[in-house]
């Protein structure tokens, strides 16, 4: 297939300055438009040609989508406002450091700088077989190309493949998800809704043609995250291929409260190993009311892999995951000084 | 074309087939639900001719010898239809609820029932080659005059031709055009499995080339639009006042004598003889 890069397909460029102009475009062009946040995920589809959307409907005049607010006890962030913003911003850094970690381990400074936190979280998964525009499932094809005999399939999905087996690329996914986080989707007929962070992705099972909760029409306007796990103990790791930046080949994150040295609640999720981040519900409730040691570290890691299947160059990702839901047990910092 | 069929690329930048288009979902759901309001209109506002009730009575007091209740269907055959349909419905929902909006995992649901479907039908061949009169169901040159009478009698003529055996010709053309999509539709559906994970088998994505994949899956999707209209069609029939007594008989196993009389032709469909030797049978009546 021909790749024309650089030179984006003619679309008509609408660029409200208003969530409730953006609303009304929307709900005008439906599946037609595409929603442009930061364009970091959009210009390289754009350039190279795979999608061709007739309306683009850019957000980055829209002032109320943006900054950090404190609501409930807790902060509302709008979907533009940057990573930058994120990182830097004291309410953040203060409450939910696994935040800050995770929006300075998505990129480098530039990129954060353009990229907005609600593009973050519903960019598109990296797949480059379905990047390179072939008619795989997650095209609307019939086939995963990446789930074949001799694919190249290094960072593709270990855990709830389903026909596709691709994976979600997003670090502050995991994080907003360890934090009981919650998305605000408003829509062009009023509908509009909060969905949790955990509900907001979507697997190939249900949808294999989108990666989240966002219907044709609907717009990602803020993340909610409740005050109940500020000034929890966190735990953020993303571990790449490049640690200038790159996406993560399996990330953890984990909010936890302890009484002692026993686990009194906590929540945790990986990213890199499905479709969608996942949050590991049974090792939450088998670590809860145990010692945080070595011992729930390594029995929780062994139940995190059940039921993995690795492709034929991805089973490097199982000891991965199992030794990232180890260390988010039982500390990195503490083991290494106890 | 498009309208029908939608085409990708391969890796080597051919044109390949991947699915029907769904517009033909709409078309096949609209074809059944324009089938039942033409012929529910017909049958409110024609002249169908109907047994007078008087006709029907000289006929069942020359049949005393006759019981009160004429098996029709077996136990296993009514079971084996049960499992059919909620396999079937099923495998409806699962395929085209996600299409129309209802988003769910699917898949699994899916081939699962696709499985039973497949069990079921082999059991229903066994069943009736063995044990049924396997050729009750067909249809064939030897059923034109049939396909004559009934025509006209729909039309409002008082013709004496022929009545049918066990199943009437609507039935029979039914179960044709059933078995034709639910074949077509098991066995692309079995081939597609090789390609998705299952526990039963090793996936292989190459076991066809691309291609020819796009072929089974058009047959898939082609089978299933068309199970779509001839369900609709099924549950309307199945749910008319006048052809209750059928749908009531699937679930009892018997019609009545009067039933029996009113709407088959004992020649065709004789109780008491054994349909495989045409020998009289000490049991009476065999239930198919």
């Amino acid at each position: 297939m021909a790749v024309i890069r650089d030179v984006m397909p003619a679309f008509e460029l609408f660029q409200p300055a208003s969530t409730a102009d953006a609303l009304s475009l929307l709900g005008r062009y439906g599946s037609d438009a595409w929603i442009f946040a930061g364009g970091l995920d959009s210009f390289d589809w754009l350039k190279d040609r795979i999608k061709r959307p007739r309306y683009v409907v850019d957000l980055g005049g829209v002032e109320e989508l943006k900054g950090v607010r404190e609501r409930d006890g807790g902060l509302e962030i709008g979907a533009m406002t940057t990573l930058t913003e994120v990182v830097r911003h004291p309410l953040v850094r203060e409450r939910y450091p696994i935040l800050t970690d995770a929006a300075e381990a998505a990129a480098s400074p530039q990129i954060r700088n353009q990229g907005t936190i609600g593009g973050n979280l519903s960019q598109d998964t990296r797949c480059w077989y379905y990047r390179s525009g072939w008619s795989c499932y997650r095209a609307g094809g019939n086939i995963c190309y990446a789930d074949t005999p001799d694919a190249i399939n290094r960072e593709h999905a270990i855990l709830g493949a389903d026909r596709c087996v691709a994976v979600n690329p997003s670090d502050t996914a995991p994080a907003l998800i360890a934090l009981d986080a919650s998305m605000l989707i408003r829509s062009a007929s009023g509908d509009d809704r909060v969905v949790d962070a955990e509900d907001y992705f979507i697997g190939p099972g249900t949808d294999i043609t989108r990666m989240n909760a966002l219907q044709p029409g609907e717009l990602l306007t803020a993340i909610r995250i409740p005050g109940d796990w500020a000034g929890s103990k966190f735990y953020f790791e993303k571990v790449r291929d490049r640690q200038v930046w790159d996406f993560a080949l399996v990330s953890v994150a984990s909010a936890m409260v302890t009484s002692g040295e026993t686990i009194q609640n906590m929540r945790l999720v990986v990213n890199g190993v499905a479709a969608r981040p996942l949050r590991l519900v049974n090792v939450e409730q088998f670590a809860k009311g145990k010692p945080r040691n070595e011992a729930t570290a390594a029995a929780a890691g062994e139940m995190a892999i059940e039921g993995a299947q690795p492709l034929r160059f991805n089973a490097y990702k199982v000891p991965l995951m199992r030794n990232l839901v180890k260390r988010a047990i039982r500390g990195v910092e503490e083991w290494a000084t106890s | 074309m498009g309208y029908f069929l939608t085409f990708g690329h391969s890796p080597w930048g051919q044109q390949i087939l991947t699915h029907v288009s769904w517009n033909l979902l709409w078309a096949s759901l609209f074809a059944g639900v324009a089938f039942f309001v033409a012929h529910a209109s017909y049958m409110v506002l024609s002249a169908h001719r109907k047994r007078h009730p008087a006709e029907t009575d000289a006929i069942e007091a020359a049949r005393p010898d006759l019981p009160a209740r004429i098996p029709r269907h077996s136990g296993a055959a009514r079971a084996f239809h049960w499992v059919m349909a909620a396999s079937m419905f099923t495998l409806l929902l699962t395929a085209f609820l996600p299409i129309a909006g209802v988003k769910f995992a699917w898949v699994t649901w899916h081939w699962t029932a696709g499985l039973v479907l497949t069990t079921s039908i082999l059991f229903h061949v066994i069943h009736a080659s063995v044990f049924l009169d396997f050729w009750s169901i067909w249809v064939g040159p030897k059923d034109l005059p049939e396909l004559r009478a009934e025509i006209l009698r729909e039309l409002g003529h008082d013709v004496p031709g022929p009545k049918p055996g066990k199943y009437p010709l609507g039935n029979r053309l039914y179960h044709l055009a059933i078995v034709v999509a639910g074949l077509s539709v098991i066995a692309s559906g079995l081939t597609m499995m090789v390609r998705v994970r299952t526990p039963l088998f090793p996936r292989n994505p190459y076991m066809l080339a691309d291609s020819t994949w796009g072929f089974v899956y058009v047959a898939h999707g082609m089978a299933g639009v068309g199970l779509v209209g001839l369900v609709i069609a099924h549950v309307y029939f199945a749910v008319r006042p006048d052809k209750w007594w059928i749908t009531k008989a699937m679930i009892l196993g018997w019609i009545t004598r009067r039933q029996y009389i009113e709407h088959h032709d004992p020649d065709r469909w004789v109780v008491g003889i054994d349909p495989k030797s045409r020998i009289p049978n000490a049991k009476s009546q065999v239930a198919r």
